[in-house]
C-alpha cells in the first residue's frame, strides 16, 4: 500500500483526494462548514456571510470561494465534500445541484447522466486518457 | 455464547433515507430501488438477531477535522439521530447494547486493534439509513445496535485487508462472549459513487458486481484491492466499500449468496445490497 503515491492519485481527472495536504490546506475552512451544523450558525452567516467568514483564521482566497459558491475551488482551497456539503444545506442547494456545478452541467442535466447510468469510467481512469 | 449468524452488505445513500422518511418510495425515481429491499427485510425479521453491529462512517458529523479516529465503537446504551443540518431524521432512537460493546471493545484492543471507545455519540445517516433499509418504518428498532466507526473521509482509510481482519477478531470476541446473544453484522456504504469535482457522477456498475460476485466467490482477492483501485475504477467515495470487508472478515471462509439487490442511481450512486450466510 505504501508503493501508492501522491501523483498516481493526482493522474486521476476531476477528482481532489482528501489527503494530509488538504487536510492541512482547508482545515480551518473545513471547521468553518462544521460550525454551520448548529441552527444560530447558520442564522449569523446567513445574515452577514463576509463578516461570519471574518470570524475564521480563513485566507483571502478561501473567503471569495465560499462567497462565489465556487465548488472546485472550495476543493481546491482543501475543502473536503462532506464538510462543504454543509454550506449546501445552510443555502438550500442540494446534493444533485452542487455535484452539477462541480462538472459543469445543470442540475438537470446531471440528473439526467445519473438516470441514465451514471458518468462511465472509461476515459475517466487517467488524465492521459481523459478527453 | 455469542454467534454471528450472518453478515449484510448495503450501501446507505443520504437520499435513501429522505425518500423513505418523505413517503417517495412508490415514486418512479426510487420503485425499484426500494422494491429490491423487500426480500432483505422479509429475511432479517425471520434471522431475529438480538444485536447487529454496524460498520459505517461519520460524515463529518460526530467527528470534525479535530480528531479523526480510524476505528470507534459505541459503548452507549443509546445513540441519538444527528442533525445533519436539515434537522435529525424522524426515526427511533437506536438502542445500544453496553455489554457487548465493552467485551468488544476490550478484546478487541488486547487483540491489537486499537479502538476508539465513543460513550457518547450521535449517529448520522451512515447507520440510520441501513435500518431503514432493512427494517423499513417501525416505531422501535427490533434488536439493539453496536455502532462500528470507520474512517473512510481522509486518506487514508485502513487497508480493506486490516478491516478483512478487524472482522476476524470481531468473531472471536463475540464467540467468546458469555451471553447468548445472536449477532448480524452489516457492512454499509458504497458502492461506486464520486460525489465532488469534474468527476462528480461516477458510476462503475461491472466493477461494483465484480466485488458483490467476490464476496462470496474470491473474498481474498477483494482483501488485496488497494485504494489506488478503489478511487480510480469506483469513484473517490467508492472507497467506503473497505467496510464491506469488516463484516466479510467476521463470517466462514465459504459463505453463500443469500440475495443481491443492484439499482443505478441512488441519487449520486450506485446502491447495492446482499445478504450472505455461513455456508455449513
Amino acid at each position: 500500500m505504501k508503493s501508492e503515491t501522491e501523483e498516481q492519485y493526482e493522474d486521476i481527472p476531476g477528482t481532489y483526494l482528501f489527503n494530509r495536504k488538504r487536510c492541512q490546506k482547508g482545515y480551518h475552512l473545513n471547521m468553518f462548514f462544521m460550525s454551520l451544523l448548529k441552527e444560530e450558525n447558520r442564522k449569523e452567516f446567513l445574515a452577514d456571510e463576509a463578516g461570519y467568514l471574518d470570524s475564521f483564521p480563513l485566507t483571502d482566497d478561501q473567503k471569495r470561494v465560499v462567497l462565489e459558491r465556487d465548488f472546485n475551488g472550495i476543493l481546491a482551497e482543501g475543502g473536503n465534500i462532506y464538510y462543504a456539503a454543509k454550506l449546501g444545506a445552510t443555502l438550500g442547494l442540494s446534493f444533485q445541484y452542487m455535484a452539477g456545478a462541480m462538472s459543469g452541467m445543470s442540475q438537470e442535466e446531471y440528473r439526467k447522466m445519473m438516470v441514465d447510468g451514471g458518468r462511465s469510467v472509461e476515459g475517466n481512469r487517467s488524465k492521459s486518457e481523459h478527453k | 455464547m455469542g454467534k454471528i449468524v450472518a453478515g449484510l452488505g448495503t450501501s446507505h445513500v443520504p437520499a435513501i433515507g429522505v425518500a423513505h422518511d418523505q413517503g417517495l418510495t412508490e415514486e418512479p425515481y426510487w420503485k425499484p430501488l426500494f422494491d429490491g429491499y423487500g426480500p432483505a427485510r422479509e429475511w432479517l425479521k425471520k434471522i431475529d438477531p438480538d444485536v447487529v453491529i454496524l460498520v459505517y462512517n461519520d460524515h463529518g458529523t460526530v467527528f470534525s477535522l479535530q480528531s479523526i479516529p480510524t476505528f470507534a465503537i459505541g459503548v452507549a446504551e443509546q445513540y441519538k439521530p444527528a442533525d445533519e443540518g436539515w434537522g435529525p431524521r424522524p426515526v427511533p432512537v437506536v438502542e445500544g447494547d453496553a455489554n457487548l460493546s465493552w467485551h468488544l471493545a476490550e478484546s478487541l484492543i488486547l487483540d491489537e486493534f486499537d479502538m476508539t471507545i465513543m460513550n457518547e455519540m450521535d449517529v448520522d445517516h451512515g447507520l440510520t439509513v441501513p435500518l431503514s433499509i432493512t427494517c423499513g418504518h417501525v416505531d422501535k428498532w427490533p434488536f439493539k445496535v453496536i455502532p462500528l466507526a470507520v474512517n473512510v473521509v481522509l486518506y487514508p482509510p485502513p487497508t480493506g485487508n486490516r478491516c478483512y481482519n478487524l472482522g476476524r477478531a470481531i468473531r472471536k470476541a463475540v464467540e467468546a462472549y458469555d451471553e447468548d446473544t445472536r449477532v448480524v453484522i452489516m457492512g454499509t456504504g458504497g458502492m461506486s459513487h464520486q460525489l465532488h469535482g469534474e468527476r462528480a457522477g461516477l458510476i462503475n456498475r461491472e466493477w461494483d458486481n465484480r466485488f458483490l460476485d467476490d464476496l462470496s466467490k474470491d473474498p481474498e482477492r477483494l482483501r488485496k484491492i488497494p485504494h489506488l483501485e478503489y478511487v480510480r475504477e469506483t469513484g473517490a467515495e467508492g472507497i467506503e466499500m473497505v467496510m464491506w470487508l469488516v463484516m466479510r472478515g467476521a463470517l466462514d471462509d465459504n459463505v453463500k449468496e443469500v440475495y443481491r439487490h443492484y439499482h443505478v442511481p441512488a441519487s449520486n450512486t450506485g446502491a447495492g445490497l446482499i445478504v450472505l450466510e455461513n455456508d455449513a
